[in-house]
């Protein structure tokens, strides 16, 4: 799957896309964000409190609820601050 | 109805952009504008804006739909800056045109009230060597909610 990181997520995770096998066992975005804050340092930092982010699931707007699968693109943000 | 979504780093030309969009019929009475700007607020010398290149389009897009059904509309222009800015310039412009004034204001603060909670953009203020990301504002979620009210 295809994941994206924007504003300060991008910049604790230290990277703005990166590639990634489903882990076995997940198929929500919670349990996405809570496999990718073992990642490292950088990882736990970024998702250390859900309740700060949000994200998209192949381009709309999704909650942590949402189901994935193997081949969606997924991205973390914190709130938009547009316009 | 004629709609135009551009997401670019150079500046507009909102003469330029009303005459497009005006030209979109004979039946068109009404062309409601907002423009935002950066504010120099506490001394920031410059805005940051990124954005989710693969999403903006298509959820202002969205938002666009949205706002034709609820309202009788005859053509919405929606631009949107990215990058750095300085105070002073231009960031936001969002033209509507209608028959009749009372769409044209009210999809016109409708579509900024919907891009400020749900198009995929962040800003970071830069004062002197210190950035910082900007957090959402409670306000926006309401002026935006008061829609589906």
């Amino acid at each position: 799957m295809n994941l994206l990181y924007f504003a300060w997520v991008r910049q604790k995770v230290g990277k703005s896309e990166e590639t990634l096998e489903l882990p076995d066992g997940v198929s929500t975005v919670r349990a996405l964000a809570q496999h990718l804050s073992m990642l490292g340092p950088g990882y736990a930092e970024a998702f250390a409190d859900p309740g700060r982010l949000r994200t998209a699931v192949n381009q709309e707007h999704a909650t942590f609820d949402t189901t994935i699968g193997p081949d969606d693109e997924v991205a973390f943000f914190p709130p938009v601050t547009g316009g | 109805m004629s709609a135009t979504i551009k997401i670019q780093g150079e500046d507009f030309d909102i003469a330029a952009e009303l005459a497009a969009l005006a030209k979109g019929g004979a039946d068109i009475g009404a062309v409601a504008t907002f423009t935002g700007h950066v504010r120099a607020d506490d001394g920031l010398t410059a805005l940051v804006l990124e954005h989710y290149p693969a999403m903006t389009a298509r959820e202002i897009a969205r938002h666009v739909a949205e706002a034709q059904a609820r309202w009788p509309l005859r053509g919405v222009t929606i631009l949107h800056r990215v990058g750095r800015l300085a105070p002073g310039e231009r960031i936001v412009l969002v033209a509507v045109a209608a028959s009749h004034r009372g769409a044209a204001f009210e999809a016109c603060q409708f579509l900024m009230d919907y891009l400020k909670v749900h198009a995929p953009f962040w800003k970071q203020e830069e004062r002197g060597g210190v950035a910082r990301w900007v957090e959402a504002k409670p306000a926006d979620a309401d002026a935006a909610a008061r829609w589906r009210q």
